[in-house]
This record gives C-alpha cells, sequence and structure tokens, in this order.
C-alpha cells in the first residue's frame, strides 16, 4: 500500500456557474477509476473543501469515460462576479482536487 | 456523403483571432463560431453601454471582422458570433462599418434580438411568474431595484433563421455559448427540431469548441509539459456527419494536442448532470459517448443522447452588490509570512479604530494560499516572499476607496521590506448574478432576426 497525492494517479478540472463549481477527475483506467469511485465519496469530497465550500457535493458517474464530475454548491463566496476571492472563477478548484490524498495497491501504481 | 466543418474563433471576450485566421486559411472551413460571452462579460458590457449608448457589445468584434472579412469574401466562410452581448444592433453596425471601411461589399449581416429582458420585468410579475433564484428559490424581489441587466438564454433556431436568410454573418446577443456551433448544422442538414439525438450531438460539439484551446491542450491537467506550441495554440475543428458524429481536429501546424484526455478534460467543463445539460434546444445525455482517437490529433466523437427540451428558458440577471477595495504588498525574506501577518493584524486593528465597518475583510497570502485557501498546508515559515492581499466588500465606491489609504504608510511604520507595493487600484463594482426560469414562448415571441446588407 502506498499513500499518494489525487495529482499522481488522475487528472481534473473546474468551472463555476453562478456560486457553484464543478469538477470533472479523470481516471487513467478502469482499476483506478473502481478505487475512486470508492475513495472520492461525496462526503470525502464535501470533507477535503471545508473551508471553501459551504453548500453540498453531488457526485455524477460516467462510467464510459473513467470520469466523474462533483458540484460543489456555494462554493465561490458569491459567485464569479460578486467574489472576493482571488481565484473568484473556480479555475484552481479542480488543482485543489488533486490533493487529495489516496491509499493505493502498489500494483495499481505499476501501470502508469 | 455531406460534412460541414466548423472552426472555434473565439472563448472569450479577449481572445486572440489569430488561430482562427489560421484555420480559415488552412482549415478547410465553412463556418467560424464564436463564443464572446460569459456571465461576468455581460457586466462589463452593461457598464460600456452605460458610458456610451453606441457601445455595448465586445469591442473586439472590429479586430476580429478585419482579420476575416476577406475569408468570409473570398472562401465564403460564414461568421456566427454572441459578441452583440448587450447591443447587438450596435455590433451589426459596427460589422457593417468595418466592412465598408476594408471596401467589401455584398455582404449579409444578420442581428438576433429578444433575448433582452430587462424591460420586461415587470410584465413578467405582473403575470405571475415569480422569478425566483433558480439555486435558492429567492424571490426576484430582493433585488429588483438593484438590476443592470436581464437577458434570457437563446438557443439556435434565430441563427438558423439568418443563415435561411442569406447571412453571411450572424451577430446575437444572449444565444447560448454553443447555438452559434449548433445553428450551422441545422440549417446544413435540414435537422428537425424533434430529432434530439442529432441535436445534442450538435450542442456537445459546440461545449467541446466554445472554450477554443481547452479541449486541444490548453488548461490541461495531465502531462501539460509534453504538449508544444503553446506560443500559436491551434483551436478546434469539427467536421460533422449527418447523425451528428463529429471528429474534432486542428490545424495541423499549430501547437496544441488533440487526444481523448485533452477532449474528455472540457467534456465535463461547467457541466452539472451529464445526463441532463440543459439548452433553450434540446437535454443533452452524454451517458453514452465514446470518444476515440482514430488519427494523431484527431478524435471521434459518438453515441451523444438526447431529450425533448424543456419548457422554459433560464434569464440571467445581474444585480449591483457594492464596491471591492484592494491592495496588494510584499514583504521579502526572512520571515515573509510573519511580517505579512503583522500587517493583517495592523490594519485589521485601524479599520476598528477608524469605524471602517466593512462588510467583510478578505486576507490572502499570494504565493502561500491565494488560490486554495483553507488547503493550503505546506511550510510557511521559509517562503522566499509572500504577497499580502486584502479586499474589502463596502456598500459605496467611497467607502471602498478608503481601504487602500491606510497601507502606504506602512512602508515606514510598519514591519521591514515590505514592497512591491501595486499602487492604489480604483475600487471595482461587484455584481451579483440571478438565475431564474421563464416560459420559452414569453421570450421567443420576441425575437426578431433582421438581415442588413453592405
Amino acid at each position: 500500500m502506498a499513500i499518494v497525492k489525487l495529482k499522481e494517479i488522475a487528472q481534473a478540472r473546474s468551472g463555476d456557474k453562478g456560486n457553484s463549481i464543478n469538477i470533472g477527475v479523470f481516471a487513467p483506467n478502469q482499476s483506478i477509476y473502481q478505487l475512486l469511485l470508492t475513495k472520492l465519496t461525496t462526503n470525502t469530497v464535501k470533507e477535503h473543501f471545508s473551508g471553501l465550500v459551504k453548500g453540498k457535493v453531488t457526485r455524477y458517474e460516467m462510467p464510459n469515460i473513467l470520469a466523474m464530475n462533483f458540484v460543489l454548491t456555494e462554493a465561490l463566496d458569491g459567485g464569479g462576479s460578486s467574489s472576493l476571492r482571488l481565484d473568484n472563477l473556480g479555475k484552481c478548484f479542480g488543482s485543489n482536487m488533486l490533493r487529495m490524498e489516496i491509499e493505493v495497491d502498489d500494483e495499481l501504481l505499476t501501470d502508469l | 456523403m455531406k460534412k460541414v466543418r466548423i472552426g472555434a474563433a473565439q472563448g472569450f471576450y479577449g481572445d486572440t483571432i489569430e488561430p482562427a485566421v489560421s484555420t480559415a486559411e488552412k482549415g478547410n472551413v465553412q463556418y467560424l463560431c464564436f463564443d464572446a460571452l460569459a456571465e461576468l462579460t455581460m457586466a462589463i458590457l452593461v457598464k460600456d453601454k452605460k458610458k456610451n449608448e453606441n457601445a455595448g457589445y465586445t469591442k473586439d468584434i472590429s479586430l476580429q471582422m478585419k482579420a476575416l472579412l476577406p475569408y468570409v469574401k473570398q472562401k465564403g466562410i460564414k461568421l456566427l458570433t454572441n459578441g452583440g452581448g448587450i447591443n447587438p444592433i450596435g455590433a451589426q453596425q459596427e460589422i457593417l462599418r468595418v466592412a465598408r471601411e476594408m471596401g467589401i461589399n455584398g455582404l449579409k449581416v444578420a442581428v438576433v434580438t429578444g433575448d433582452n429582458v430587462i424591460d420586461r420585468l415587470p410584465e413578467f410579475l405582473e403575470k405571475g411568474y415569480p422569478l425566483k433564484h433558480i439555486e435558492s428559490g429567492e424571490p426576484v424581489e430582493e433585488i429588483k431595484e438593484r438590476l443592470e441587466f436581464a437577458n434570457a438564454y437563446i438557443g439556435a433556431q434565430p441563427i438558423v433563421k439568418a443563415l435561411e436568410a442569406g447571412a453571411d454573418i450572424v451577430v446575437t446577443g444572449r444565444t447560448t455559448d454553443t447555438a452559434q456551433f449548433l445553428a450551422p448544422l441545422i440549417y446544413e442538414f435540414g435537422w428537425g427540431e424533434e430529432e434530439w439525438d442529432k441535436l445534442a450531438s450538435g450542442v456537445f460539439m459546440g461545449h467541446l469548441l466554445e472554450c477554443s484551446a481547452q479541449s486541444t491542450g490548453g488548461n490541461y491537467s495531465g502531462k501539460w509539459w509534453e504538449i508544444e506550441g503553446f506560443d500559436k495554440m491551434g483551436y478546434p475543428i469539427a467536421e460533422v456527419s449527418e447523425n451528428g458524429d463529429f471528429i474534432i481536429s486542428k490545424v495541423e501546424d499549430r501547437g496544441g494536442l488533440v487526444s481523448v484526455d485533452t477532449v474528455k478534460q472540457q467534456m465535463l467543463y461547467e457541466i452539472h448532470d451529464p445526463a441532463a445539460y440543459i439548452t433553450p434546444d434540446v437535454v443533452v445525455d452524454l451517458s453514452n459517448v465514446k470518444l476515440e482517437n482514430v488519427r494523431p490529433n484527431q478524435v471521434k466523437v459518438t453515441g451523444v443522447k438526447g431529450h425533448p427540451r424543456t419548457d422554459t428558458l433560464k434569464v440571467v440577471m445581474g444585480y449591483e452588490n457594492g464596491y471591492a477595495g484592494q491592495v496588494i504588498v510584499g514583504f521579502s525574506w526572512p520571515d515573509a509570512m510573519m511580517k505579512a501577518k503583522k500587517v493583517d493584524e495592523i490594519i485589521r486593528i485601524q479599520l476598528e479604530r477608524n469605524g471602517l465597518n466593512y462588510e467583510e475583510v478578505r486576507t490572502d497570502f499570494m504565493g502561500y494560499n491565494s488560490l486554495s485557501g483553507p488547503l493550503a498546508h505546506d511550510n510557511q515559515s521559509e517562503l522566499n516572499e509572500v504577497f499580502l492581499r486584502m479586499t474589502v466588500r463596502a456598500k459605496t465606491k467611497p467607502e471602498a476607496a478608503k481601504f487602500s489609504r491606510l497601507f502606504p504608510p506602512l512602508a515606514l511604520n510598519g514591519p521591514p521590506s515590505m514592497s512591491g507595493f501595486t499602487g492604489n487600484a480604483a475600487p471595482r463594482a461587484l455584481l451579483g448574478m440571478w438565475s431564474a426560469l421563464l416560459p420559452r414562448e414569453e421570450v421567443e415571441s420576441q425575437i426578431q432576426v433582421e438581415v442588413a446588407e453592405v
């Protein structure tokens, strides 16, 4: 077993809509996708973003492209044109998602 | 078999036109489609129009037309843009003016209006449409008096009408980001208003193209350092078949990468439920989409499904929401962070002493946590430098302006090595966004398409 940052095993992109953020998380293969389904739950993601996201987290699964889409509400301090944050459009939420630490079987890492 | 080739020309107000010129030259496209608008853009355009009645469209439209009108004339490429913003008729007039100035004639420039509903809000409320906030459910009365703009997101059909009327260029206001891309397909293939799968495919194609290089390797979170040519990115081109399937590519000699991974990242961008992406023309379902690398820099997209469109359209309204005052100052090693924190503390004491009761005072340490907030957790004691950014939310502009005046004295009065003061930036108006739903016929009955010729 190894603990790695999500950055090592997945890709992500985020965008805004009003005061909500979406983060697409993309797995490189089926086995890592299956692992991420168990690790990236609405609860763990909500916990990870505590302090940044006030609302709820919804997860949509996209097995056809080995991806998950997370929607985070009340996430932007009021939304792009009203927020005092420097990242007022939430472009960095994807990168911040990739900070999550994930426990992975060593053999899954050798496939990468 | 007939194919339609569409090039992406613009992903936002302020984008470069160079890649679109390359696509016009070498991309063998029949259409160049622009997405110039975002929620924030409408706010900027409203401000422009307040200063000058003829403004209110995206100003770069003049440069875009100068660069592309020769191709419209020589190659018959059609240009479709929502850069009309808050003043589509003004944009149409500007396009005609540029054409005349260049000595180009025999072009038809169409304009679509009817999306701007700000003057009709009393009528809507009277009819009993509450315009409740789509997320919070709050009544619009809360912000009604502070509204700056209200535009309905409209779909591709008015643009199709303009193409049927022979338009070479179509300029609109708040058509959706994807409408410009879908419209040529409906026009060329004669897709019916209920051919949901095909319409959905067209919208999804538009979705992949509307953020320009974001599907050709820009903003890519994978091995971005392996992507070549960031200095001259190529914008995506779609070759669409009658059944809706399409292939994404780019002009070969421009930079970037078209792969399943780069396309996939754009696929979910700013989408909520991927099985129900609601647009005015169709509800798009991406659950069965298949992406396939067919050749280098060519990705084939199949399997898009569509469901019947909804009875409502989304109206986005912007309302005045106070002012932000901001200051950025730098501190050097040693103890950069400690110094920045001390100044934050000093300023907050002075705010209280001076009776400046801002609604919100926000502190970021640029170089440490300004883009990740509470998620930053690495060593902060040995930073080479850090920039303190403080921002306040005020009700009025003068109140916001007072904030930055607290800082200059600290260059001499505060902790050592405060430097890199970026000057007193003018307070920035904040704008709240209010999205609500409206029966579509209320808007669609007022949409007009007019064609002028130069």
